[in-house]
């Protein structure tokens, strides 16, 4: 019993300590998502942790000092006085606090201390990142510019053309060959499958300028082919490590039953294995999936400046470098580039869990 | 049945293979040729494109399957294992084997590939004293970015064991694994963004300056420190693929195993390090190979966040640098071919560990 309740109390130890890490961990990404709902003027003006009720320093009173105040003396506050200096940051009195109002008009500001949320939250980073069209953006001190839109919604459906086949191309060409690596006996069997494994270890920037002078010869840069094949090259390796692990597994009978009702391979590949691993086949999918999704250097390369094939990943990479400080832009990109990994990942995180698994640790 | 004499090979079954082969060709072919050239609205474009490359996969080995079925029974059962594994060895030969043939062979040639110069890029790599930073930071990336991802995976997958949130929690930690690097360079760089002044909206710096100190500009002032703060980047996103993998392993320590040890005594520490350690080791193992030979790669992040000024060059992004802004395709090469060094004993080790499992 005393051992029990020992545990329990460690159990509030644990609780505790894993929530401070779980809130460390979701800050960064919480921090994005609120920023990317708040209106530019004020992102580049406040911390977002403002949006939530804190305490701030508010306008009060208005003093008039006498016009002619040296500011190179002391100046002289209701019976106290205090330097030039004091009076531009801000000197705490009691529970007010002064400040310049208007230095040239010599009128200083009584804040009072209050409690303050900031509730302004707006859609329009978003309409702006995903459109290409200009919109007017009010900055800070009330003045406007005119700014060009990113046209993200282009992108978007860029990556979704290229992450679908560059999903189903690979899980279906690894699935044929891990079928015929587990069933068939051929020879250059053991070779062959051999060297694929080892390709999982190849770092890509190894095949890249290769690869790059075969597409530029065959006019396959910045095509949706081209990228397909780039990607399916260098996902191949893993998923047919990972469909042979589950193929191989499958019991012998089920093939030899229909073996004799006269069924051929494929027939039994397309009848009987496909259907029986789609589990295996949906969590190695997602995993490819997501990987293509993400990707930057693969579409940096074989994509280039064509504007028209151009990732996400690109663009927000390049608003990162051009326009670094448009918070608005950035964060509201950045998060509509994870809204499709991210719905995945909540949906079906039990498949995504067993990809990652079945790629890293077997036996 | 099998000392029947073997059917002949007839006429038709070769020629209407050829026309299968031919018909493959022209049929894909033009359907590129129309993506290439064709302006039809965007949406339309990824339609087309997904159904093309979709049914055209299946398509390819239906139609060669069916070629093969032309023939008598022993000329099939020979050819059919080529048709399934065809694909994807054409596919790696040409996207992957032959272009790392062809890399070491460009890094014995000079920047605009004309010139055999031997092993001077190689000489010239270890003497550049750009390298020299890549190559450190590479080796604090794998060696800070691992120890850390392993460590906290590890110890995080236990807690979680012992919560009463362990769903949640563990979603939570895993849940960057789904980001992509450039996303998280734009998270990250909002944590860390430096404004002179007293108002911050970085929260790093709005931590500080609450508590007294000085804003600090973290990825490009503090020199080597900025490193670090961008490994922090790498360990927010790998953690979790440690913690879920760990998690598995460890409940699959036996439970009779470890009530044996309470019973005997042992505290819980000394459970973790004599029993769950031994038992996971495999496991750790693996998870660490997979995280060394990710950050040995790292580009994404050091790209986004710093474009690897104030000395965060890692050697990816060198290989970038060299070969697509400066052009210079023999110190290009020979930089990944330094890479594909790095990870060659993960290889071999991954290649044993493989025959150990009896994976053949």
């Amino acid at each position: 019993m005393v051992g029990r309740k020992k545990r329990k109390g460690n159990k509030t130890v644990v609780n505790v300590v894993l929530g401070i890490i779980c809130f460390i961990w979701l800050l960064p990404t919480l921090g994005l998502f609120i920023s990317s709902f708040r209106p530019a003027a004020d992102i580049l003006q406040t911390g977002w942790w403002k949006v939530f009720p804190h305490q701030e320093w508010k306008a009060g009173e208005t003093v008039q000092l006498s016009k002619d105040v040296d500011l190179r003396e002391p100046i002289e506050v209701n019976g106290t006085t205090y330097t030039d200096d004091q009076l531009k940051a801000g000197v705490t009195e009691g529970d007010k606090r002064l400040v310049w109002e208007n230095r040239r008009a010599r009128t200083i500001n009584m804040q009072e201390r209050g409690w303050e949320v900031k509730p302004d939250f707006t859609l329009d980073n978003y309409k702006n990142v995903l459109s290409g069209k200009e919109y007017k953006l009010k900055l800070g001190d009330g003045s406007e510019t005119v700014q060009k839109g990113t046209g993200l919604s282009q992108a978007f459906w860029n990556t979704l053309t290229i992450a679908v086949p560059a999903t189903i191309i690979p899980v279906l060409i690894a699935s044929f060959a891990a079928y015929a690596f587990a069933w068939l006996r051929f020879p250059g069997r053991k070779t062959l499958f051999v060297i694929i494994i080892a390709m999982l270890v190849i770092p890509i920037q190894v095949a890249l300028i290769p690869i790059l002078k075969d597409y530029t010869a065959l006019g396959l840069n910045g095509s949706y082919l081209g990228i397909w094949l780039a990607h399916t090259a260098f996902g191949l390796p893993l998923v047919t490590y990972f469909m042979y692990n589950f193929i191989s597994q499958l019991p012998k009978d089920l093939f030899e039953s229909a073996f004799i009702d006269g069924a051929s391979h494929f027939t039994i590949f397309s009848r009987l294995i496909l259907p029986l691993s789609v589990p295996a086949l949906a969590s190695i999918a997602i995993f490819q999936f997501l990987w293509v999704w993400n990707d930057y250097l693969v579409s940096l390369i074989f994509i280039g400046n064509q504007p028209n094939v151009q990732v996400m990943s690109m663009k927000i990479a390049d608003l990162v470098g051009s326009r670094g400080n448009d918070w608005h832009l950035l964060t509201s990109a950045a998060f509509i580039s994870m809204l499709m990994p991210l719905t995945i990942f909540f949906l079906l995180q039990k498949y995504f869990v067993k990809g990652l698994m079945g790629g890293s640790v077997k036996g | 049945m099998s000392t029947q004499a073997k059917p002949r090979i007839s006429m038709k079954a070769v020629l209407l293979s050829l026309l299968v082969l031919l018909a493959n060709i022209a049929v894909h072919g033009l359907i590129f040729l129309f993506f290439r050239d064709s302006t039809l609205n965007p949406l339309l474009t990824a339609v087309f494109a997904v159904l093309w490359g979709v049914v055209g996969i299946y398509q390819i080995y239906y139609s060669f399957n069916w070629a093969v079925e032309q023939y008598p029974e022993h000329v099939r059962r020979k050819v059919l294992p080529y048709v399934f594994v065809g694909p994807a060895t054409l596919v790696l030969g040409w996207l992957l084997i032959l272009p790392a043939l062809r890399t070491l062979y460009l890094s014995f040639f000079n920047a605009s590939s004309d010139k055999f110069v031997g092993l001077a890029n190689y000489a010239a790599i270890f003497t550049d004293r750009l390298l020299a930073t890549a190559l450190r930071n590479n080796l604090l990336w794998v060696f800070v970015g691992t120890l850390a991802c392993v460590s906290l995976g590890l110890l995080i997958a236990i807690l979680a064991d012992r919560s009463s949130y362990e769903r949640i929690a563990k979603s939570i930690i895993f849940m960057p694994m789904a980001i992509s690097f450039v996303a998280a360079g734009v998270i990250w760089k909002f944590v860390y963004y430096y404004q002179p002044g007293d108002e911050q909206i970085g929260i790093l710096n709005a931590i500080v300056t609450f508590f007294g100190g000085e804003p600090q500009a973290w990825t490009s002032m503090l020199q080597p420190w900025n490193n670090f703060f961008l490994i922090i980047i790498l360990i927010w996103m790998q953690t979790g693929f440690a913690m879920v993998i760990f998690s598995a392993a460890i409940k699959g320590v036996p439970e009779d195993i470890l009530e044996a040890a309470r019973v005997d005594g042992a505290g819980e520490v000394k459970i973790f390090f004599g029993i769950m350690i031994p038992y996971i080791s495999t496991t750790i193992l693996t998870v660490t190979t997979t995280i060394i030979v990710f950050t040995l790669k790292i580009f994404d992040v050091v790209m986004v966040m710093t474009g690897g000024q104030y000395d965060t060059e890692v050697v990816a992004t060198q290989f970038y640098r060299q070969f697509f802004m400066y052009r210079n395709f023999g110190y290009g090469s020979t930089l990944a071919i330094v890479l594909l060094i790095a990870v060659l004993p993960v290889i071999i080790i991954n290649l044993r560990q493989f025959r150990k499992q009896g994976g053949f």
